[in-house]
């Protein structure tokens, strides 16, 4: 487990959710994915979830499944009625330059240094 | 050539109940006590953002009612597929959430056009969802799988040109 934090200053991310603070937030990894159903039935509570789709459904989805942050590869920005509702949930939303490859395994690196 | 018209449109049902739990569906199915609280809400034909909201509303209310999260989360994960199903693949429907001090009976019914081959929906991968629901990252042919592997019980009854009924229990203590 390490600190979002962390992970956030390895891929130079930038939190979209500015109300939402990194502070004690713990992960135990990441799941990678852009199908909605997919991450819902594997991905695990505590995880990241890495991926480039930002419409609303990712919040309900991040929701439902116990994901505390979403990191968005790419560079990819979501607009503010995601952000409105990902603060509204408490789902903290990260945009990194970096494509999904290397957002993976930097934080495969950090956890298993 | 009657009785095969009756057996066209016969409804298909499905259904799974976790093992070691039957008795318990049963009994609950058979004694039809009154919820402690009912939720209902509409679902709209493909409109992704309200789609979600019964969902949403349930695992509020879940939640302040001091449900495990690990449960919760078999909650949510179960209505809120069930509710894109209503969306993406009906003409519209609703969701009824049954509250019970012990278990969630939830009860999806649209307005058709129906299921086919409900066995064939049940296959994770096999999916009928059209374009615009897979540009919304639906559509991966897990939402069914999803839901049979959160719930206790499901019981599914529809037929091809009918209304689908979606039923869902889950209990809050294993």
């Amino acid at each position: 487990m390490i600190n979002l934090s962390d992970y956030v200053t390895a891929i130079k991310g930038i939190n979209c959710t500015s109300a939402l603070s990194l502070e004690g937030v713990k992960i135990t990894g990441a799941y990678v994915c852009d199908m909605l159903s997919d991450v819902m039935g594997s991905a695990k509570p505590g995880q990241v979830w890495i991926t480039i789709m930002k419409h609303l459904n990712i919040i309900a989805v991040a929701s439902m499944t116990g994901i505390p942050a979403i990191i968005f590869a790419k560079g990819n920005e979501p607009d503010t009625a995601v952000i409105e509702k990902a603060i509204e949930e408490g789902i903290i939303l990260i945009s990194s330059k970096l494509p999904t490859f290397e957002l993976a395994g930097k934080l495969y690196k950090l956890l298993n240094p | 050539m009657q009785d095969f018209v009756a057996a066209k449109f016969e409804m298909a049902e499905y259904w799974h109940i976790n093992s070691g739990l039957e008795e318990r569906v049963k009994e609950f199915l058979a004694k039809k006590i009154e919820p402690d609280v009912v939720l209902q809400i509409d679902i709209p034909e493909k409109d992704f953002n309200i789609a979600g909201r019964g969902s949403s509303e349930l695992k509020n209310l879940l939640k302040r009612l001091g449900v495990d999260s690990d449960i919760l989360r078999r909650i949510a994960v179960a209505s809120y597929e069930a509710e894109i199903n209503v969306a993406a693949h009906s003409i519209g429907g609703k969701m009824i959430s049954n509250v019970y001090d012990d278990l969630i009976y939830m009860q999806f019914i649209d307005n058709g056009p129906g299921i086919s081959d409900i066995e064939q929906a049940m296959i994770p991968g096999y999916s009928t969802a059209d374009d615009l629901v897979r540009e919304f990252g639906f559509g991966a042919g897990l939402g069914l799988p999803n839901i049979k592997k959160n719930s206790d019980a499901l019981h599914i009854e529809s037929a091809l040109g009918s209304p689908t009924l979606v039923e869902i229990i889950i209990f809050f203590l294993k």
